[in-house]
């Protein structure tokens, strides 16, 4: 018998909050299979989520690898001092968020550009094929997309020095000048990633009423005009929620792009959180230390996180929560 | 087609313009990549081959496919790709299908205690000492295990379930004696195909890919993944050993690597290349299934 969740609708709030504990007895008893089928994800995500999370409580303590996390003596915010005091803090700062903002400035706005455009084409051959060309840089792993732009950026026989050279510029040595890490990160970034965050975009625009473009157009609108007051307007919703998730990650700068495209000599400018976190704590083993500053980053990204979220909840009622 | 004003009309060129030119720019450095690795060194690094090969040579691939660490590399990556995306793809229909059925008490609880991972984690070196705490440190597991299901693709499954699995089917299925697990084993598996093959698809990629996990968890050189020794090879111009240092001049050794590296470059990307036009038309269908809720 299949009753108990169509007949659950049916009571009254009181009588409902009375039987919740008996409806997860009820649901216990019937669909225990389906409690075992979840069980090992959730002790997935209890010993690969939860734990480490508890085991931030390093960044407070001596770690000492014999006595474990639980039993290193507490040292307070000796870390974090030591972290804000030490000759690295600005440049990290300087350099996690100026790639950050660089890549929501350039990042942010090419899709939804991308999207737009796309969505105006009339020949279905042409559409399907600006899609597939576009998507296809995303599968391209990062290795080897910084591979491609150390071979096209080389100074010596790279394709594009070869074009300065051909309009009479000196070749300029991309990947070791510190001045041009953070465009060379920002726009390989748009050129792998621009058509496969644009899907969302064409997605939110294949919703919006077509009675809405047919209306605009008896009134005499011209295209130009609709994109701006239909279409634009129609994916807004999407664009704040992207853009609260992405402001959400802002101190977050990808650890595995960041640490290919490090050389000794960029390193000024490329140095951030996660790099640093990764080069002392994995390969200088203080755990403690660098457990530190990386909660000192995720907790900034929380913070910005809900505060954008309020904004956004102010000005337009659209929000994550 | 209604007429349209000659206003439209440039509005119409300009798009496709535009976009010809986005076109030009993304297909560009994939096709010079194709034809470099196929051409005379010598060709392209003076830049006379400037988009299709204007001579052969298949030096890179002969060389890549003599070395015994590429060779390994890829063995090793084909073996966690293959693991890996299986106990992903069954990881995510084991949470997904639960917390699509609305009478399973407490889905509320569990989706938040997933999704509350997306904001906030524990971080680099707590999660890294949860690993060597299992004892699984330089072990293929420790590639696999950590990254065992994503929240984002269980949301997206969880909807797909939600949305395009009727529930009469299901409740038919179980008034005719069906138990849950068979449910979803005869009734809703079958019908989730394009799903799955989405899921399969991005697993895959993400194990294709994959380098990070491999650089803190593995020491072992004859457990590296593909991506760890294209990093020495694209990136750190470790190439002695592979050009055969020694018999080459100066100018042979920098042609004999920049044909290897164009052909691994392709090598490397070869069966997402293949894998690509078949999951297609399923990955975007799969992207907006998770854009509606997400």
């Amino acid at each position: 018998m299949d009753t108990t969740s169509s007949s659950s609708y049916q009571l009254n709030s009181v009588q409902a909050k009375k039987r919740t504990g008996s409806r997860l007895l009820t649901s216990l008893r019937r669909n225990w299979d389906l409690y075992v089928l979840i069980s090992p994800v959730i002790v997935y995500f209890i010993i690969f989520h939860y734990f480490p999370i508890y085991g931030v409580q390093i960044a407070f303590k001596n770690y000492i690898a014999t006595q474990g996390i639980w039993n290193s003596p507490w040292v307070g915010f000796k870390h974090f001092q030591r972290f804000f005091d030490s000759y690295y803090f600005w440049r990290l700062i300087r350099n996690t968020l100026g790639i950050s903002l660089y890549e929501l400035a350039v990042g942010f706005p090419v899709p939804i550009l991308l999207a737009l455009l796309i969505n105006e084409v009339r020949q279905k051959f042409f559409r399907r094929f600006v899609q597939t060309v576009t998507y296809a840089p995303h599968f391209l792993s990062t290795v080897v997309l910084v591979g491609m732009v150390v071979m096209f950026l080389h100074p010596n026989n790279g394709i594009l020095n070869e074009l300065i050279k051909l309009f009479g510029g000196q070749p300029i040595s991309f990947m070791t000048e510190p001045g041009w890490f953070k465009s060379v990160y920002v726009f390989s970034g748009v050129w792998q990633q621009m058509g496969w965050s644009s899907i969302i975009y064409l997605s939110a625009l294949a919703g919006i009423d077509p009675h809405l473009h047919e209306a605009a157009r008896i009134d005499g609108a011209s295209r130009l005009k609709r994109i701006w007051h239909i279409n634009l307007p129609g994916i807004m919703p999407t664009i704040v929620i992207l853009l609260i998730l992405n402001v959400g990650s802002i101190m977050g700068v990808g650890f595995e792009k960041v640490y290919l495209m490090q050389n000794s000599l960029n390193k000024e400018s490329s140095e951030v959180i996660s790099t640093y976190v990764y080069q002392t704590g994995l390969l200088g083993a203080q755990y403690s230390f660098s457990a530190a500053v990386g909660l000192f980053n995720s907790v900034i990204n929380f913070i910005l996180l809900v505060l954008v979220n309020r904004a956004a909840k102010m000005m337009k009622q659209t929000s994550l929560w | 087609m209604e007429k349209q004003s000659t206003g439209d009309k440039v509005f119409e060129v300009v798009v496709n313009a535009l976009l010809a030119l986005v076109c030009i720019v993304v297909l560009y450095p994939l096709i010079y990549i194709v034809s470099a690795s196929i051409s005379n060194a010598e060709d392209v690094l003076s830049g006379e081959m400037w988009l299709l090969p204007i001579s052969f040579s298949f030096v890179g691939y002969s060389k890549i496919f003599h070395n015994p660490e590429i060779l390994t590399g890829y063995m090793n990556t084909i073996v966690y790709t293959v693991v890996g995306t299986a106990i992903n793809v069954a990881m995510t229909v084991m949470a997904a299908y639960p917390l699509a059925r609305r009478d399973f008490a407490g889905r509320n609880v569990i989706t938040a205690l997933f999704v509350f991972t997306l904001f906030f984690s524990g971080g680099l070196i707590p999660s890294y000492l949860v690993v060597k705490q299992l004892g699984i440190l330089n072990t293929m597991w420790a590639l696999i295990i950590p990254g065992a299901v994503s929240v984002w693709n269980i949301i997206i499954m969880r909807t797909f379930f939600q949305s395009s699995i009727p529930e009469e089917i299901q409740e038919s299925a179980s008034i005719d004696g069906c138990s849950n697990l068979q449910t979803l084993w005869r009734i809703v598996l079958p019908l989730s195909m394009p799903i799955i093959a989405v899921m399969i698809l991005f697993y895959c990629v993400g194990h294709w890919n994959a380098y990070f996990n491999a650089l803190i968890y593995l020491t072992d050189r004859d457990k590296y993944p593909l991506q760890l020794f294209l990093r020495e090879i694209l990136l750190q111009g470790e190439m002695d050993t592979m050009v055969g240092a020694g018999d080459a001049t100066h100018a042979k050794t920098v042609m004999d690597t920049a044909s290897i590296r164009y052909a691994l470059v392709v090598v490397a990307n070869l069966p997402v290349l293949l894998l690509y036009p078949f999951l297609q038309k399923y990955f975007v269908k799969g992207v907006m299934v998770g854009a509606i809720k997400g």
